[in-house]
C-alpha cells in the first residue's frame, strides 16, 4: 500500500508537471482595472552600417599611411595617423575587431561548419595583408592600436643583442601556431583572450590583464613595441607578406652617405648594416647547404615534440577539461558547488558521450601538434639558415621582415632629395 | 645556392622575390576562398539562450564590463503576476513584502508594484541589474520563469569571442544576426513553433 501511494504520488507529479512545462505554473491573470502591461525593452545592437564604416576607416588610415610612409616620407604624418587610430580603433571601437583577432575567425571559417563569417572580420584580416604585399607594413606603422599606444611610450629605446632578437622573434611564430590550433578546435580565440591593451581601450579589464598591458607599456618604455616584435601572431603573416613586397619604405631618398643616423635612429633593431661577405664562398655555400639539409630533421623533431604536448595542449579546451576531471574524480557529479559538473549532469548528456568528444577533441589536438611542432622546427630551421647565409650589401637598408614602416629613419636621414 | 647563376645574382633575387609575392597573393586568395564558403554580409552579436541558461551565476563575473552587459529582462506575458513570487522573494521570507530582508536580488533591482488585489507587476531597473541570475532561477524553479538573462546591446562591446560564453557551462551562448539580436522568451518560443500560452 505504501508502495502503491509512492508510485501514485510520483506518477500524479510527473503527470501534474506536463502541462506545467506546455503552459504556465501560474497563467496570466486577466486584470479587471484596465492595467496595460509595459513592453519588454529590447535595445538595438550596432547598426550595421557603423560595422562597415569601420571596414571604411581602416581602408581610409592604411591608404593615409601607405602614403605617409611611401610617397610622403613623412614621420609626423606617420605618427598622427597612428594617433588617429589609436583613438578611433582603440579608444572609440574599445579594440574590438581588430586585424590580429580576425586570424582565429577566419580559421573559425575554415574548420566550425556551423560558423558564419562577417565580410567585415574578412576584410579586417585581409586588406592590411594585401597593403603590406605591395607596400610593406604600413599597417603597423600607421593604422594598428595595439603598435600606436607601445609607439607613443618608447622614449629610451635600447638596443637588445642580435641573439636575443632572434631568439624571441621565434615567440610570434609560436604564437600564431597556437591561435591558429585553439581556433581550429572550437577550444578559444587566445589572442583575443590575452590582448594586452584592450582593458586600457575600455578602461575596464581584469587585475592580471591590466597588469600585463601595464607591463608591456613599462618594458615598452626601454624595449620598442615588444608586443609588436616578440608577441604578435598577425605580425608574422604581416612580416612574410613585407618580405617580398613590390615596394618598401627606403631610408634615404637618393644615395646612402653611410652616415649610420637611421641604424641609431631605429628602436626596432630592423636596419641592416653594410656588410662583405667574409671566409671562402665554397665553405660558406657548403654551411648554407647544410643547414638546409637539417631542415627536415627540425621539422620532425619539432612534430614529435608538439605531438607528445597534445594531452596537455587540449586541456585548455572547455570539453576535454570537464572529461578529464569527471573521469578522474566521480564524485564531481554530485557536488552541487562544480558549476560546469551540475550543469553537465542537468543536461541529460551520458557520461560515454562527453568521453567520447573529449577524445575526438584530444585527436584533434594530436593531429594539430603535429602540424604546429612541424611548423616551428620549420621556423627553427630557416631561422638558421638566415643567420648562415650572407648577402653583400653596400649601404643601410630596412630588414624588411622585421620593419614596421614608422618612418623614424627617414627623419633622421641628413640626404635629401 | 645555384653555383651556376651566380654571375647574375640580381637577378635571380628578382625572380625569387616575385615568385614568392605570387606565391603569397595565390595563398591570400586561397585563404580567402576557403573562408568565403561561410560568408555573410550581415554582421554578428552574441546572445545567450534563456532556454539553455542553468542560472549559475558565471554572467555576472566573466563580462569584460563591470557591471556586466547580461541583465535580467522580463517577459511579462509570461508572468504569473503572483503575489508570493519565487523570483524577488527569498524561500525564507518573513512576510510578502518589499522590505529589503526579504528581497532575492542583492541589488534590490527588482521594483515590486501593486496592480490589483492580488497581483503584482514586477519590473527590472536595469541601471541595478549585475546578471547574476539568482532571480531567474527563483522564478524558474518557483514561478513561470518569465525572468531571464539577455545580452543587452546597447551596453555589450561584442568581443571576438564573448569571455563569458568561454565559460558557460550550459553552452547557452551563440553568434547571433545582428537582425535579430534577441532571444526574449515568449517571442523567441514562438519561432521554434511551440505558440506561446498566454
Amino acid at each position: 500500500m505504501n508502495r502503491l501511494s509512492k508510485i501514485f504520488f510520483t506518477l500524479s507529479a510527473i503527470i501534474l508537471s506536463i502541462p506545467a512545462w506546455a503552459q504556465q505554473r501560474f497563467p496570466k491573470p486577466e486584470f479587471e482595472t484596465g492595467y496595460v502591461q509595459p513592453a519588454t525593452s529590447q535595445t538595438s545592437p550596432r547598426l550595421l552600417f557603423l560595422e562597415y564604416l569601420d571596414v571604411f576607416v581602416l581602408m581610409a588610415a592604411l591608404a593615409v599611411a601607405t602614403w605617409f610612409v611611401v610617397k610622403k616620407r613623412s614621420r609626423r604624418g606617420v605618427m598622427w595617423t597612428s594617433v588617429f587610430s589609436l583613438l578611433y580603433f582603440g579608444f572609440y571601437r574599445e579594440g574590438c575587431i581588430c586585424s590580429i583577432g580576425a586570424i582565429q575567425n577566419i580559421t573559425l571559417a575554415i574548420f566550425d561548419p556551423a560558423y558564419v563569417l562577417p565580410l567585415t572580420a574578412l576584410l579586417f584580416f585581409l586588406l592590411p595583408l594585401v597593403v603590406s604585399l605591395f607596400y610593406g607594413r604600413t599597417f603597423c606603422a600607421g593604422v594598428c592600436p595595439l603598435g600606436a599606444i607601445q609607439d607613443l611610450v618608447a622614449f629610451r629605446p635600447i638596443e637588445l643583442p642580435k641573439w636575443l632578437q632572434k631568439v624571441l622573434g621565434m615567440i610570434p611564430y609560436l604564437y600564431l601556431g597556437l591561435a591558429i590550433l585553439y581556433a581550429a578546435t572550437r577550444s578559444e580565440f587566445l589572442i583575443c583572450r590575452y590582448d594586452p591593451f584592450v582593458g586600457f581601450f575600455r578602461f575596464d579589464a581584469d587585475f592580471q590583464m591590466l597588469l600585463l598591458g601595464g607591463l608591456f607599456l613599462l618594458v615598452g618604455i626601454f624595449v620598442a613595441r615588444p608586443y609588436c616584435r616578440f608577441f604578435c601572431p598577425y605580425g608574422v603573416l604581416l612580416g612574410w607578406m613585407s618580405t617580398f613586397s613590390k615596394k618598401h619604405m627606403q631610408i634615404t631618398p637618393s644615395n646612402c652617405i653611410q652616415c649610420k643616423l637611421c641604424a641609431n635612429s631605429c628602436p626596432f633593431g630592423a636596419i641592416e648594416k653594410p656588410v662583405e661577405e667574409e671566409g671562402n664562398r665554397r665553405t660558406n655555400v657548403q654551411r648554407l647547404m647544410t643547414y638546409l639539409f637539417f631542415i627536415p630533421l627540425w621539422i620532425g623533431i619539432g612534430g614529435l615534440a608538439g605531438s607528445a604536448l597534445h594531452v596537455p595542449l587540449a586541456k585548455f579546451n572547455k570539453t576535454v577539461y570537464l572529461a578529464e576531471q569527471l573521469v578522474v574524480h566521480p564524485e564531481f557529479k554530485q557536488d552541487p558547488d562544480h558549476l560546469d559538473a551540475r550543469a553537465f549532469m542537468q543536461s541529460g548528456k551520458s557520461m560515454d558521450t562527453l568521453v567520447e568528444e573529449a577524445k575526438a577533441i584530444r585527436s584533434q589536438f594530436y593531429w594539430g601538434g603535429w602540424l604546429l611542432g612541424g611548423f616551428m622546427g620549420l621556423v627553427v630551421g630557416l631561422t638558421l639558415v638566415k643567420l648562415a647565409s650572407h648577402r653583400n650589401r653596400k649601404d643601410y637598408e630596412p630588414d624588411k621582415t622585421n620593419c614596421l614602416s614608422c618612418g623614424r629613419c627617414m627623419d633622421y636621414c641628413p640626404v635629401k632629395n | 645556392m645555384n653555383a651556376k647563376k651566380e654571375h647574375k645574382p640580381v637577378d635571380r633575387r628578382k625572380f625569387i622575390q616575385n615568385g614568392m609575392r605570387l606565391t603569397l597573393g595565390a595563398s591570400l586568395v586561397g585563404v580567402t576562398g576557403l573562408a568565403s564558403l561561410k560568408l555573410s554580409a550581415n554582421d554578428y552579436v552574441w546572445q545567450l539562450d534563456p532556454f539553455k541558461c542553468v542560472y549559475c551565476g558565471r554572467c555576472a563575473d566573466y563580462c569584460v564590463l563591470t557591471p556586466s552587459a547580461v541583465k535580467c529582462v522580463h517577459a511579462y506575458d509570461l508572468c504569473g503576476y503572483c503575489d508570493l513570487c519565487g523570483g524577488y522573494l527569498k524561500p525564507d521570507a518573513n512576510a510578502l513584502s518589499t522590505a529589503a530582508e526579504n528581497q532575492l536580488c542583492p541589488t534590490a533591482a527588482i521594483k515590486r508594484k501593486f496592480v490589483e488585489d492580488p497581483y503584482f507587476e514586477y519590473e527590472i531597473e536595469e541601471d541595478l541589474c549585475i546578471g547574476c541570475a539568482k532571480c531567474v532561477e527563483g522564478c524558474s524553479s518557483f514561478g513561470n520563469g518569465s525572468l531571464h538573462l539577455q545580452v543587452r546591446h546597447d551596453l555589450c562591446v561584442n568581443c571576438n569571442e564573448c569571455s563569458i560564453a568561454r565559460v558557460c557551462p550550459a553552452d547557452a551562448f551563440e553568434r547571433v544576426p545582428v537582425s535579430s539580436p534577441y532571444k526574449i522568451k515568449g517571442d523567441f518560443q514562438a519561432e521554434n513553433n511551440n505558440p506561446d500560452p498566454a
